[in-house]
């Protein structure tokens, strides 16, 4: 037989076929062309309508003398043909096949079906519906879990027995703070621009474009600085901090960490919380004034306020009730990011796209829960009319 | 052949382990595993892959819990033990992973000091010499004030060791030391276990399937059959090649070689 690698290259237009004969009883299935796993195969539907006959066949045999060239996709084929001939009890003959089609026939045979995969049962409608609040539940439990472990750890930091490095959390206050300024900058003040577009559009309809600073001054401060500032640290730090426990579960450092006896949840998560805890207050302030400034090149620039008025304005508008509830907003989302990352890098899988899935989680709950804080938080201040 | 007289005998050794079942939720592991190590012994978990080699050294760290059997050191037991005596006995261990995983964020002598910090009075000058020293035992000299990622993969095993030997432990664990290095690295690895074992003293436990290491390390080995699902031979690996009972034993140790008797 020539050499299989170079005919099939050479005679690609000579396409598999199979033929299907009787010959005394028996079903003679006859292979020609060049098989090849990139062209078109036959399917077995014509043999398994001659399996089932009538008549049923005694048995199989292979008919391999027109064969010109072939690969696994050969082989592919024989197996779902014996298959079919397995389901109806029909014996298969392989004394016909090219002689290394046979072997590999024989080795791809060699060891039973084993291991398959048990899928769990669908069950009704009903059943699922239970084992999804079963998962929500077992979920809701897990984050309480971990929401208490890092609060023990908190304490411990807070008495000063936590163990960890001064030089993780210098770090790591600077990777959330200084490191953040630039994009928090960028975010806030084209937010402060946006809100004074938006509410200049509205206002100008009054004759009352000087209430933008108001707008903007309040809005950014009581706000939507904070809830900005929350959501860009969310994709920085919540994203990395995930990505980093979770890489470091992956290569077994957490596991090393603990058999040295070292608290994960000191050495790793706790520096993290209190970095952002620190940094988002900061954070906060400072893109309450990017924001203002802002509103206040869209006031000075193109509704024609001057600068002295637009700085009373917002000076007169703005006040503490503003600024406080801002700042402690911020706080929390700090601390909820700090806490979403942590949890999703802890809970990591042990592989590399484990990582990623990690990562992106962090990102969604942290987001989903700055949100509902931030939800929370208008109703509980209408509420106590502050 | 297994051991038997074992079981019954109140456990002195070492490290005693009873009736071990170890188990992912439903699904069973291993069972009824039993075994003791003396001090200064090599001890080698040997199996195919995937039969739960790792997890047997998991449950002797305490990382996973038994579901059943229980597991002694020194004759103290381990399993039931508070959370603080577990530190105590962890303070005693040094364990090598199998990739090493030293702390990425931080260079070799931080590796090596943070354990000494956590456990010893030293100063820092003091941890400093430490680390320095047990650098150099594992060939480190110079590579003091580099990061993990910076060195190759066999030094950052070598770099591990020095970590796993940071308190001088009285047993030292290794998981796989031969994964992922060529045979010269792994040959290295080997001697230093053996030079380590020789003048420190120190018992290991050792899980790996590379038979030139088993040959030329282990003491004592035992054999968790995957298809059992129990440990099928306990005892010199030499011996339980020429000796054992069980044909997936000696197939194991002859790397599936028909055997020339």
């Amino acid at each position: 037989m020539p050499s299989r690698r170079s005919k099939a290259a050479a005679m690609a237009q000579d396409l598999a076929k199979v033929s299907l004969q009787r010959d005394d009883g028996h079903l003679v299935v006859g292979l020609a062309g060049t098989w090849q796993i990139s062209a078109h195969l036959p399917g077995t539907t014509a043999v398994e309508a001659a399996l089932d006959g009538p008549p049923a066949p005694e048995g199989i045999q292979f008919d391999s003398a027109a064969i010109e060239g072939w690969d696994s996709s050969v082989l592919t084929f024989l197996m779902s043909v014996e298959d079919a001939a397995e389901d109806r009890s029909i014996p298969v003959d392989r004394a016909g096949l090219p002689d290394g089609v046979r072997r590999l026939v024989e080795l791809a045979r060699a060891v039973p079906e084993r291991g398959a995969r048990t899928e769990e049962p669908k069950g009704s409608p009903l059943a699922r519906v239970g084992r999804f609040g079963m998962k929500v539940y077992d979920g809701v439990l897990e984050e309480l879990e971990f929401v208490g472990e890092a609060t023990r750890a908190l304490g411990t930091f807070l008495r000063g027995n936590a163990r960890y490095r001064k030089s993780d959390l210098r770090l790591l206050i600077q990777q959330a703070g200084a490191d953040a300024l630039g994009i928090a900058s960028l975010v806030s003040l084209l937010f402060g621009l946006i809100l004074a577009f938006v509410g200049a559009v509205q206002l100008q309809q009054f004759g009352a474009a000087i209430y933008v600073a108001d707008l903007v001054g309040v809005g950014m401060v009581r706000d939507m600085a904070a809830f900005m500032t929350a959501i860009v640290v969310a994709g920085r730090s919540g994203a990395a901090y995930a990505a980093q426990i979770g890489t470091m579960k992956v290569t077994e450092e957490i596991d090393a960490l603990r058999t040295t006896g070292i608290s994960p949840m000191e050495f790793l998560v706790v520096p993290r919380i209190v970095a952002l805890v620190l940094m988002m207050p900061l954070l906060t302030v400072y893109a309450d004034l990017m924001g203002i400034f802002g509103g206040y090149l869209v006031g000075t620039g193109l509704l024609d306020i001057s600068p002295r008025a637009y700085m009373e304005q917002t000076i007169n508008a703005v006040n503490m009730t503003h600024f406080f509830p801002g700042v402690i907003k911020g706080t929390v989302y700090g601390l909820l990011v700090a806490l979403a990352g942590c949890k999703q890098g802890m809970a990591a899988g042990n592989s590399a796209s484990a990582v990623g899935d990690a990562a992106t989680r962090a990102v969604v709950n942290g987001v989903v829960a700055i949100i509902v804080a931030c939800g929370v938080a208008q109703v509980v201040s209408w509420v106590f009319g502050i | 052949m297994i051991e038997t007289t074992a079981a019954s005998a109140p456990p002195t050794d070492q490290i005693s382990v009873r009736d071990l079942t170890m188990a992912y939720g439903d699904f069973v592991v291993m069972r009824d595993v039993s075994f003791d190590v003396s001090p200064g012994e090599v001890f080698v978990i040997m199996g195919g892959s995937g039969c739960g080699k790792s997890t047997l050294m998991r449950h002797l760290l305490g990382m996973i819990e038994p579901q059943a059997g229980e597991i002694f050191y020194g004759g103290e037991s381990f399993t039931g033990a508070s959370l603080e005596v577990r530190e105590s006995f962890l303070r005693r261990f040094g364990v090598l992973f199998q990739g090493g995983a030293l702390w990425s964020s931080m260079t070799l002598t931080e590796n090596i000091a943070l354990p000494l910090e956590e456990y010893t009075g030293l100063n820092a000058a003091e941890i400093r010499d430490v680390a320095s020293l047990k650098l150099s035992l594992v060939g480190l000299r110079g590579f003091e004030d580099y990061y993990p990622s910076e060195i190759s993969g066999g030094m950052r095993k070598r770099a591990g060791l020095a970590r796993a030997m940071a308190l001088d432990p009285e047993i030292l664990f290794v998981d796989e030391p031969s994964a992922g290095l060529d045979p010269i690295s792994s040959h290295l690895l080997d001697d230093l276990i053996l030079e380590l074992k020789e003048s420190l003293g120190t018992t290991f436990v050792v899980v790996t399937h590379e038979l030139a290491s088993i040959f030329a390390i282990a003491t004592k080995s035992i054999f968790l059959d995957t298809n059992t699902r129990t440990a099928t031979a306990i005892g010199p690996p030499a011996e339980l090649r020429d000796h054992s009972q069980d044909p997936a034993v000696r197939a194991f140790l002859r790397r599936g070689e028909q055997e020339n008797e």
